[in-house]
């Protein structure tokens, strides 16, 4: 047996959790919980990635990722699941395209300048209250904004005067919205890491506030507004209440007007969420190896995501003391 | 060690055998008792020798600038207030090119926010107020496009603060975005190159100037921190304790940069580190709660100090 030191100094988990030292009875609760919180985390994310891989081996076929949909109940006919991926990718295209310079514009502009200080408030509480809806609220919210006659551009006319509010943009715009706080956040938390002194090198130098941050904030934040953006990805890849409602979760992606690539835009579609929804035993579809295939790819994209994450965040960023 | 400052060494040592320490040739640092150009030879038995510690010699033996002092700034009775709080109280000072000016005194006392005033650093504080006048070059700071100043008026700070790019765009990065056209790479070389041989630093990282400037060293850092300082040719160098976060040999080689440029650029440093303002300084300032009780040559302020609160500062009786 060693001795009180030296147990005391290497202190296993199962001592600690005997008690076989001075540790009290909550500490030892504590570690306890701790232990088995972190346990079963492991295990249920396993359980997911374990089951969704089988289940993904099992049905996921290489041409699914390259036919469109087709309607139908016979599983071996009903086709692939292009088209929502084509969606999805879209969509997280245009929210982010949106959502990344608004997040770091308001990230700089609540950081660097913040004034007037009252607007800077509001719009901090702004943020938090986005960030606190739900998504088929925001949605909800955005298909009574793009109704608007006056909105008709970016869906297109249903009646005169009334637009049909639902298209790749509409439903970008308010995927734009669920990315926007996380980017906001990580980029504000990036900018502030960085030391005033830092800031006051550059104005030293003769430089003014803007060439500052183009030059030396903004590239000095690099990790912190990624890791922002891919978070607000990942979002976007998830979400399902917005694309039922504002992108009609379409079998196949649908066309408006005839201009390429904009008739697109404007036209309907569906995402990798919507249509394992739909093809889960609860939808309409009623093809769960379809689903399962669908879910499994989705998977895969969101763990990309946070592989990005992590690439983005590994090593370290620039470093200065305070 | 480089084999410059070995081979100061040396010559020192020469002219110590000699016994001659007055008939080397002008050397700066000034005993109390002797004439101005000539230094106290480092192992002449003064007491104060020795608490300037194995560093001193090295420096104390860098030749006096050739120029006669010119006076480029000047503070007319400033004054400067954080909201109700006074930092500074009507303060007026002469910075001269050709030498060394130190502002000393505790914590507090309103050298940093002096400091931070000259190029109207301190603006950037919304509370602050300011009174009296700052020239540069005989013409009031706040007539100057607040840049164009700041390019004249270069300030190195507590912390190296590097920019998170390359050590050459480091360097370039104040000499960029000056006119409306993009100044190229090989346009910016000489002038980058020169910076890094003005701070010392050149032989180092010559062969890495596209590396980060973050992975160098603290005292690197530093030194290139000065180097891009001195790319915009500033006339006045302004030093906030640069030495602080820094090991004894950075220091010793930051000090003999600040020593050597003292003839092209006027320079002010705030230090908390005594010895440190005995070994660059050629003239004291020292401040305590805003005002300015003392000023003169470095060995008037440390040997021989006029106010009461200037002799017990600098005998470490407080501070």
């Amino acid at each position: 047996m060693s001795t009180h030191a030296q147990s005391s100094r290497q202190l296993g988990l199962y001592a600690r959790l005997r008690g076989g030292d001075s540790w009290s009875i909550g500490d030892r609760l504590g570690v306890a919980a701790a232990w088995g919180a972190g346990l079963l985390l492991c295990l249920i994310a396993a359980a997911i990635v374990l089951y969704m891989l089988v289940r993904g081996i099992q049905y996921l076929r290489l041409d699914e990722i390259f036919s469109h949909p087709v309607a139908g109940t016979d599983q071996s006919k009903n086709g692939g699941f292009l088209d929502p991926l084509e969606g999805t990718l879209l969509l997280t295209v245009i929210g982010t395209a949106i959502a990344a310079p608004v997040g770091v514009g308001i990230a700089v502009w609540l950081t660097e300048y913040g004034r007037p200080a009252g607007l800077a408030r509001a719009v901090e509480s702004c943020i938090e209250i986005v960030a606190g809806t739900p998504s088929i609220v925001l949605a909800i919210f955005g298909l009574l904004v793009f109704q608007q006659g006056f909105f008709s551009f970016l869906s297109y006319e249903a009646t005169p005067g009334v637009a049909f509010g639902r298209s790749f943009f509409t439903a970008g715009v308010v995927m734009s919205l669920i990315a926007l706080p996380l980017i906001v956040g990580a980029s504000r938390e990036a900018l502030h890491s960085i030391p005033r002194h830092v800031r006051e090198a550059s104005y030293a130098l003769g430089k003014d506030r803007i060439s500052t941050i183009r030059r030396v904030l903004l590239p000095a934040s690099r990790r912190g507004i990624g890791t922002g953006v891919a978070l607000g990805m990942g979002r976007i890849v998830g979400d399902t209440a917005i694309v039922v409602i504002l992108l009609g979760a379409s079998l196949q992606n649908d066309p408006e007007g005839s201009i390429p690539g904009l008739s697109l835009l404007q036209g309907t579609g569906s995402t990798l969420t919507t249509y394992v929804y739909n093809n889960s035993p609860v939808g309409e579809g009623g093809s769960p190896e379809k689903a399962y295939a669908a879910a499994f790819v989705l998977l895969l994209i969101v763990i990309g995501l946070n592989f990005a994450v992590d690439l983005i965040t590994r090593g370290r960023g620039p470093s200065w003391t305070r | 060690m480089d084999s410059l400052s070995d081979a100061r060494g040396m010559d020192a040592s020469r002219s110590l055998l000699a016994g001659a320490g007055q008939l080397a040739p002008p050397v700066r640092r000034i005993a109390p008792q002797a004439q101005p150009t000539v230094v106290e030879a480092p192992a002449s038995g003064n007491g104060h020798t020795t608490t300037l510690g194995g560093l001193a010699p090295k420096l104390q033996r860098l030749p006096r600038a050739d120029t006669t002092p010119l006076e480029r700034m000047r503070t007319d009775r400033l004054s400067i207030a954080y909201g109700e709080k006074s930092a500074v109280n009507e303060v007026t000072l002469s910075v001269r090119q050709g030498e060394v000016l130190a502002l000393i005194g505790p914590s507090g006392c309103g050298k940093t926010t002096l400091l931070r005033s000259l190029n109207r650093l301190v603006d950037l504080t919304p509370t602050a107020k300011r009174g009296g006048r700052i020239l540069l070059d005989g013409e009031d700071v706040d007539s100057f496009d607040v840049t164009h100043l700041r390019r004249r008026v270069g300030m190195l700070f507590q912390q190296p603060n590097p920019f998170p790019m390359s050590i050459f765009d480091n360097v370039a990065y104040g000499l960029r975005e000056r006119g409306s056209k993009k100044p190229s790479r090989r346009a910016l070389e000489p002038a980058v190159t020169e910076a890094l041989h003005r701070a010392g630093l050149f032989e180092e990282v010559k062969d890495n100037l596209e590396h980060p400037a973050l992975a160098l060293s603290g005292g690197q850092q530093q030194r290139l921190c000065i180097a891009r300082s001195l790319a915009v040719e500033p006339e006045v160098l302004l030093l906030d304790e640069p030495c602080s976060a820094l090991d004894p040999i950075s220091t010793t080689t930051i000090e003999e940069t600040i020593v050597g440029l003292r003839s092209e650029v006027a320079i002010v440093i705030v230090t908390h580190n005594l010895q440190q303002a005995q070994r660059v300084a050629d003239h004291v300032a020292f401040m305590y709660l805003g005002d300015l009780i003392e000023y003169g040559e470095v060995e008037q302020v440390f040997n021989a100090p006029v106010a009461e609160r200037t002799r017990e500062y600098v005998s470490g009786t407080f501070g």
